[in-house]
């Protein structure tokens, strides 16, 4: 196996007064697709932030490339090259689609070489360069997100749910997308409801009920496995997509 | 040209670059425009109050932070000037060494209200800032000893800058004394410092500050430490504040609580902010112009309309000049309910 860049260890993490992870146990090797899955409320998105330190954790460690970051502020995992697509895009709607994306290029202007392959993926990016964020469709919203991740070099892209409630167009061009950044050799975490694309695009597979991670492996033993999806996830997967 | 001096943040909107125009050239002419001291006082006072109001947007509009403590730093501007010039004579040594007296506590003042308070709810922060200022107010006026109390403290500024300094000189009319050099130290101050804030808020770091504005926590997920984004702001703010504090006392040639720190002051930036439009800064242009405007001459106009009307009933009594209150609150509630979104807002929304 690959050596690993993420490396989570019995993380607890708490919402108010709620206990949402009771320990979770998860590894992300370098170079490699690993998809989240699981029931919604297991979990998943609440592990994304407390690696990105936006709900820090109360017991446990999150390591990065060898290195602790757990409850370190967000900002500063941010500048170590991890990078969150948030559930909810989390885009500036105020600020222009240029704005969005030079915010993101944390080091300097954005690399031209760069943002032409962006404008190739998106190409609705380019077309509404100057306008307000706020304006673009909810697909567009998606790519800007998706987009402002691309826009410099991460070692770990943390990738929530980028198809919820889009087109199939549009989730088909997000794929796309999401592949060709695979093939260039990034690291991606990412939480994945709809089993099609996460089949197509997983390498690994981790599942989550209950705020633990259930079971891990190569994603190709899930996918080969019905009984196995439907014990794990309560649902045969496949009639769901 | 004009892009690169206005940084790439100009008005927007047609109707808006014609207003900002005309404030421009009115308080740029206005000593050959208009006669009598009472022109002059208005233009200087928008002039300053263009400054104030823009960095109190700074806060307000583009960083969503509600401060109610603006007016302690324009007083410490103002009062710096006075405590340098009390002790150290009427030099421009004097007025230098104050106002950058008053900048530097400013600074530290605002960077110690942020440290405290930025962290805690929006809420909680603009109750701190409103103890500090009335704090800061009661202090001011018991101090009577180093602050000259209520009564406040004239300023002796120099020659140059006073009515009595002439110049064989006459310009369309206006003979120029060293109260027109004044002016046109406050106005070039003022335009300087205007551009500036136009720079920083189309610099990255104004960028930055919409993007807090708008969603802190994405933007913290992004790599930008919002307390620390947000302490800048409040410390620059805070700094320019005060040199438009050393500006209004260098032109008065006085300071006291009621002209520099009082609460009334304060609701009237907020006023000025509102009507023009938040986090646009031309909105403060046009607040700021508009707002002095009417507390320096709605009263003139009323007596006018007043005496104009003296034959009819009732209409002269509404217009008593005393009445002036009334009918600015008209004004306010009338420019709050037709522009939601400040007289900036709704030009850029028509283009």
């Amino acid at each position: 196996m690959s050596d690993l860049l993420l490396k989570l260890r019995d993380l607890h993490t708490d919402i108010g007064q709620y206990h949402i992870l009771h320990g979770v146990d998860l590894e992300v090797p370098r170079g490699q697709v690993t998809m989240l899955l699981g029931r919604n409320g297991a979990g998943k998105t609440t592990t994304l932030r407390s690696i990105m330190g936006i709900l820090p954790p109360h017991r446990g460690a999150v390591t990065l490339d060898g290195r602790a970051v757990t409850g370190l502020n967000s900002a500063l995992i941010a500048r170590q090259g991890v990078a969150l697509v948030p559930e909810d895009m989390g885009i500036f709607a105020n600020l222009t689609v240029e704005e969005n994306l030079t915010l993101a290029s944390l080091d300097g202007p954005p690399d031209p070489k760069r943002l032409e392959r962006i404008f190739t993926a998106f190409p609705a990016l380019r077309t509404f360069w100057k306008g307000r964020a706020g304006t673009l469709s909810g697909g567009q919203k998606q790519m800007l997100s998706v987009a402002r991740a691309m826009i410099s070099e991460r070692r770990l892209y943390l990738i929530d749910e980028p198809s919820k409630g889009l087109a199939p167009a549009i989730v088909s061009t997000l794929a796309k997308a999401l592949r060709e950044l695979k093939s260039e050799g990034a690291t991606i975490l990412m939480v994945e409801q709809n089993f099609r694309l996460a089949k197509a695009l997983g390498d690994r597979a981790a599942v989550m009920d209950n705020g633990r991670v259930i079971w891990s492996g190569a994603m190709a033993d899930l996918a080969s496995a019905p009984d196995l999806q439907s014990r794990l996830m309560g649902l045969s997967l496949e009639d769901h997509t | 040209m004009l892009k690169s001096v206005f940084s790439g943040s100009g008005p927007g909107s047609k109707l808006l670059i014609v207003l900002a125009l005309i404030v421009f050239l009115g308080l740029a002419l206005t000593p050959f425009l208009f006669s009598g001291t009472r022109a002059m006082e208005t233009g200087a006072k928008i002039a300053i109050f263009i400054v104030l109001v823009a960095s109190y947007d700074l806060l307000l509009g583009y960083t969503g932070i509600v401060s109610f403590a603006h007016t302690v730093f324009f007083g410490f501007g103002a009062y710096g000037v006075a405590l340098a010039t009390q002790r150290m004579g009427s030099g421009w040594d004097a007025l230098a060494l104050g106002t950058l007296g008053g900048v530097a506590l400013s600074v530290v003042l605002a960077f110690g209200v942020a440290m405290f308070s930025l962290r805690v709810r929006a809420i909680f922060f603009a109750m701190i800032t409103m103890a500090v200022a009335s704090a800061i107010a009661v202090l001011v006026s018991q101090l009577s000893w180093l602050t000259g109390g209520e009564d406040g403290m004239n300023i002796k500024i120099p020659r140059e800058l006073t009515p009595a300094f002439r110049m064989d000189l006459e310009i369309f009319g206006t003979k120029i004394t060293g109260r027109v050099l004044n002016y046109y130290l406050v106005f070039f101050s003022a335009f300087a410092l205007f551009l500036l804030m136009l720079r920083v808020v189309s610099s990255p770091f104004g960028r930055v500050l919409q993007a807090i504005r708008e969603n802190p926590f994405r933007a913290e997920a992004i790599g930008y430490r919002v307390v620390v984004y947000r302490t800048v702001a409040t410390c620059l703010s805070a700094a320019i504040a005060a040199l438009a504090g050393a500006l209004f006392a260098i032109w008065l040639r006085y300071v006291g609580p009621d002209t520099t720190l009082s609460a009334e002051l304060m609701i009237d930036i907020l006023l000025m902010v509102v009507i023009g439009g938040m986090g646009t800064l031309w909105g403060a242009v046009l607040g700021a112009a508009i707002f002095v405007l009417a507390q320096s001459y709605l009263q003139v106009l009323m007596a006018q309309g007043a005496a104009a009307t003296a034959a009819l009933p009732l209409i002269p009594d509404l217009l008593n000049p005393d009445r002036w209150l009334l009918w600015l609150g008209l004004l306010f509630i009338l420019s709050v309910y037709f522009f939601p979104t400040g007289i900036v807002g709704r030009l850029k929304a028509v283009k």
